[in-house]
């Protein structure tokens, strides 16, 4: 059996040899983390000392206890609604989208395209979900839709990444007996090819949209609407007991839809990969 | 073979044998999407509206050239450092919070899970609460977190890192026990039936065989923690966003495009990086 990471058992000569680049990379990472912490020299003495734990405890208690009253309970659970609908249409969107960029970024149109496709992907993906919803904001004004084009732009190049790689690692053979059998182009792929990726695709958008539930909460700090822009509107007046409200309605909805994606997905996942 | 001699005797007109369920889905998924689009106030023709596609025009025209003044290119570099150092110092810490979290709320690593005895109703108990916990890590935005932390550690990295530690903490975990129950987890099976401990099983029977995913896993979230310093620049924790912000604030298109620049070659570097580790671990 092999040692878990840091070496294996020579099977003939039953001696153990170590990994010279798993403990080099583990030595490098180490000090990456050490330089990390030295460069940031924080005082974390303060965190632990017992007048900004009464501070930390102070502003915690601030939020309990949290606004019961049915008026803005409704008024949170209409947020929470609106955070959803953001998240899920902008994965939508994604899909779509990302689908589409993952054709040529899987080299089914030549190489230039595949190159080209990847920076699309690689450029989408790279800017941050909060300053894509800045641009939007500027073009389609504050709202809910531009959090949605905001998040629909990052998941594109994350879902059109992922989803092009799975195109490459699907095994080419149904689909080219059914091109030598005399289908088109798009009857071989839609018949062949899209069949056994589309498990993998739909689990790889659920939890897209675990990660935009809460995405599209923080987007509303800029004016995207939903539970995020309410928390953040009652945060900055210091009303804590309707802040704690909504939180807890964020956290009701993240449970929700993480455990319907994972039963979801459980169901959709063949038994091995 | 009477179904194919059917086949064969009519095969005038070519049917999809799905395609009525196919219909009955798409018509119940426009039914739940159409409230959808109308809460997110999908309307795509607000682009065209009136001089909203000039404004953004002009905008966008002021990301080119990208700015390339030794000044700038200074304060850029210097953000770049601190926040690879928060992600980083953020990633450690969250793995350090996660780690432990995951080992618990593992049901493939379960002793009492194996046979009959006592500790398995606690033991799903133990479950279930680890569960709660994380789902509470990360249900809240790193926002609040950070705003938490800066009560104690007042404007600064220290409430970044922290905030990233907590949500992330709390991400990695989720995600750590999913993929840990989802490889092939009969060898940790055979080990605790055997008498190992929980850690035995991890690291001989779990690890090995998901590594490579633990490790992509790990880094796709520090990258995400590179992009997440945007966020942080809420709480003045310094970095891109702040510099970001700045830019944003002062309409200066082409220090901010020089920013995104950085930014996707913060994210190619994450790429590689996690290919390298995943040769290392193969």
């Amino acid at each position: 059996m092999s040692a878990p990471i840091a070496g294996r058992v020579d099977a003939s000569t039953d001696a153990w040899r170590p990994c010279w680049a798993c403990l080099g990379l583990a030595l490098a990472l180490a000090c990456a983390v050490v330089a990390s912490f030295a460069y940031l020299a924080v005082d974390w003495r303060q965190l632990f000392s017992g007048e900004s734990m009464r501070l930390m405890l102070k502003f915690v208690r601030e939020f309990f206890p949290p606004d019961l009253s049915p008026a803005f309970v409704a008024k949170a659970a209409w947020g929470a609604l609106q955070t959803f609908a953001v998240a899920a249409i902008g994965t939508l969107l994604s899909v779509v989208a990302g689908g589409a960029l993952a054709l040529p970024a899987a080299g089914r149109f030549g190489l230039a395209a595949r190159l080209a496709a990847r920076l699309v992907l690689n450029l989408l993906r790279s800017v941050p979900e909060l300053v894509w919803a800045a641009l939007m904001v500027i073009a389609a004004g504050l709202g809910p839709f531009a959090g949605t084009l905001a998040l629909a732009l990052h998941t594109t190049g994350v879902l059109g990444r992922l989803y092009a790689e799975s195109l490459e690692n699907a095994a080419a053979q149904p689909e080219r007996a059914l091109r030598e059998a005399g289908s088109g182009r798009i009857a071989a792929f839609a018949y062949a090819t899209l069949p056994l990726v589309t498990a993998q695709g739909v689990a790889y958008a659920l939890y897209r949209l675990e990660m935009n539930i809460r995405m599209a909460a923080v987007l509303g700090f800029v004016g995207a609407g939903g539970l995020g822009q309410m928390l953040y509107f009652h945060l900055s007046i210091f009303q804590q007991a309707q802040a704690a409200t909504l939180l807890g309605a964020m956290f009701l909805l993240v449970f929700a839809v993480d455990s319907l994606s994972a039963f979801v997905r459980a169901r959709l996942a063949p038994a091995h990969g | 073979m009477s179904t194919a001699t059917g086949a064969l005797a009519a095969p005038t007109t070519l049917r999809d044998p799905a395609a009525r369920g196919r219909f009955g889905a798409a018509v119940v998924a426009l039914v739940v999407l159409w409230p959808l689009l109308a809460l997110a106030e999908f309307r795509p023709w607000v682009f065209f509206e009136g001089s909203n596609w000039q404004v953004m025009e002009n905008f966008l025209a002021g990301f080119l050239p990208p700015a390339t003044n030794l000044d700038f290119l200074a304060l850029l570099g210097k953000a770049t450092l601190e926040t690879l150092a928060i992600a980083t110092a953020g990633i450690a810490l969250a793995f350090v919070v996660a780690a432990p979290l995951a080992v618990l709320a593992t049901r493939s690593l379960s002793v009492s899970r194996i046979g009959p005895g006592p500790g398995r109703g606690p033991g799903a108990a133990a479950r279930t609460v680890t569960r709660g916990v994380l789902t509470v890590l990360r249900a809240i935005p790193e926002v609040v977190w950070a705003l938490v932390f800066v009560r104690a550690l007042g404007l600064g990295p220290g409430a970044g890192v922290l905030a990233l530690a907590v949500t992330y903490g709390g991400m990695l975990g989720k995600v750590y026990t999913e993929i840990l129950e989802s490889g092939d987890t009969r060898s940790a099976r055979a080990l605790l039936e055997a008498g190992s401990g929980r850690l035995g099983a991890l690291f001989y029977a779990l690890v090995p065989s998901t590594a490579q995913e633990l490790a992509s896993y790990t880094v796709y979230r520090w990258e995400c923690a590179v992009r997440a310093s945007v966020v942080m620049g809420f709480v003045g924790a310094g970095g891109l966003g702040q510099l970001m912000d700045q830019s944003m604030k002062m309409l200066n298109g082409g220090e901010a495009s020089t920013i995104l620049l950085t930014f996707l070659l913060l994210v190619l570097l994450a790429d590689v990086m996690s290919a390298l580790i995943r040769r290392v671990l193969a």
